[in-house]
């Protein structure tokens, strides 16, 4: 307890950046992975080809490796500046849309045909069919697994410790600093992660009830 | 199924579409060609920048790198399996506090973020007198980690099994170990294999996190190389051919798990089951 108690200055701070690091890139996450699942589903075939090979490449490469490239080989690329926030979010959203993406993508198989030939006949445009029908459906019948990449996410932030973000997993090398017993340090920020887990655990529950379509 | 979305186009929206392409295209070469001059720009095509991929010695510790690599995900893989089949056994079991304390474990296992296993091993552990190496450290967390959630990909083929399978079998008069063993974990895990494998690819990516508590493997030796002056601190092209062998590794794992689906599918032993929907484990946390 002590440990907590004397360096509370750490964990509040600490963990707030965490949970700005995953509202931030969660929500990214959510429209640009949305987004190439649209480009997924598109007529145009070079679309689909572009959306595929993204999801390909981000899906089989590790976060950490992201991390690296953008924090430090980007910069050297002279394009834009990053701050090591801004990086780790630019990471942590590159890597969780392609999840998104795909997870969206199963969503818009469960929408029965009906619906798209249905609102097809009315004379509705694709833009129109995916945004209006077809894509309200498809998310509220992934809200569960959609929720899930979201908590995927929020351990996913931790990564951000090793690039220079003062989060939540970078509580340690601060102990260490202090001479504080770093077991018992990680122990709190493991339970930390624990309460936030669940605090997303049951918000999925609450919206999969609510949101939950009758077929 | 994406033509639910979309008649088959006529000849008024083929045309539309060749230009919907065509723009689509020139987006896309263009943030290519604007990447590409930022790679000629800062000077990361030039020659002395990728030299370093020529010396044999370089060569030899890449090769190293990988094989560390995949010794992290071997050994890393056969206890995840080996902890997942324990604790999905525990989770069916038909006592209850056996069941109670599997439950914790892998729900408390799961909810930590793995890089904070891998601290409190690597870190945390001289506090308790117990120094272990990274190598150690990085195992013990993909174990753990990967292993809690094969107990539930486990756990969850068994329970998709149809009812019947197992009343048969206790109408034979089989005793519980007898149904499991000889009737059900041969059909769960053949209908689960596929999903087994995409965490095996789950698992192979979270060993870069080895990393982050300096195991010497194929990222750390990417980040070794791409800070010596001597090259010409190649971090971007190391970085780029680092990505090319983990994106050839897991796409590797990758087809071994849709053959195996699709042999699978052919088969008259395969029992169609539901697949779980997909959870926050198969993003992995590396």
């Amino acid at each position: 307890m002590d440990v907590l108690l004397d360096n509370l200055d750490l964990y509040g701070p600490f963990f707030w950046t965490t949970i700005k690091l995953f509202l931030i890139s969660g929500v990214a996450s959510l429209i640009f992975g949305t987004f190439l699942a649209g480009l997924r589903v598109s007529p145009v075939p070079v679309f689909r080809a572009v959306g595929a090979t993204y999801v390909t490449l981000l899906r089989n490469t590790p976060l950490t490796l992201i991390f690296v490239f953008l924090v430090f080989a980007y910069p050297l690329l002279d394009i834009l500046e990053l701050s090591y926030f801004t990086a780790a979010v630019v990471s942590l959203t590159l890597y969780t849309s392609a999840f998104i993406c795909e997870v969206v993508r199963s969503g818009i198989n469960t929408v029965p045909v009906g619906q798209a030939e249905a609102a097809r006949a009315l004379g509705l445009t694709f833009t129109q069919i995916l945004g209006q029908i077809v894509l309200p459906q498809a998310i509220r019948s992934v809200v569960p697994p959609l929720m899930s990449m979201l908590i995927a996410l929020l351990k996913n932030t931790t990564i951000a410790a090793g690039f220079s973000v003062a989060e939540a997993g970078a509580i340690r090398q601060y102990l260490s600093e202090r001479g504080d017993n770093q077991l018992i340090g990680l122990l709190w920020v493991a339970l930390g992660f624990i309460i936030l887990v669940a605090v997303l655990s049951l918000i999925q529950r609450a919206l999969e009830k609510r949101w939950s379509v009758a077929r | 199924m994406s033509n639910v979305l979309f008649d088959i186009p006529g000849p008024k929206a083929r045309a539309r579409h060749r230009v919907l392409a065509g723009l689509g295209i020139l987006a896309v070469a263009a943030v290519l060609a604007y990447i590409v001059y930022r790679f000629i720009d800062s000077g990361q095509f030039t020659a002395r920048k990728w030299e370093w991929l020529q010396f044999a010695q370089v060569q030899r510790d890449l090769g190293n790198a990988v094989v560390a690599t995949l010794e992290a995900f071997a050994l890393g893989a056969v206890l995840a399996l080996v902890f997942g089949a324990i604790f999905a056994a525990g989770r069916l079991s038909d006592h209850a506090w056996l069941r109670g304390i599997s439950t914790f474990v892998v729900e408390f296992f799961r909810a930590i973020p793995l890089l904070i296993l891998m601290f409190l091993f690597y870190y945390g552990g001289p506090a308790l007198g117990i120094s272990l190496p990274p190598f150690a450290a990085v195992v013990l967390g993909l174990t753990l980690y990967n292993g809690s959630v094969l107990a539930e990909v486990f756990r969850a083929g068994i329970q998709a099994l149809p009812k019947g399978q197992s009343e048969a079998a206790y109408a034979l008069g089989m005793g519980k170990t007898q149904v499991m063993t000889l009737v059900l974990i041969p059909q769960a895990i053949r209908s689960m294999l596929p999903t087994i494998i995409s965490q095996l690819v789950v698992l192979l990516k979270d060993t870069a996190l080895g990393f982050l508590v300096t195991y010497p493997e194929l990222l750390y030796y990417a980040r070794y190389i791409g800070s010596q002056g001597a090259f010409g601190r190649p971090i971007v092209p190391s970085t780029i051919v680092v990505a090319a062998i983990y994106i050839a590794l897991c796409l590797l794992l990758t087809a071994l798990a849709n053959y195996l689906e699709r042999r699978q599918r052919r088969s008259k032993k395969h029992v169609e089951t539901e697949r779980p929907q997909p959870t926050e484990d198969m993003v992995g946390v590396a």
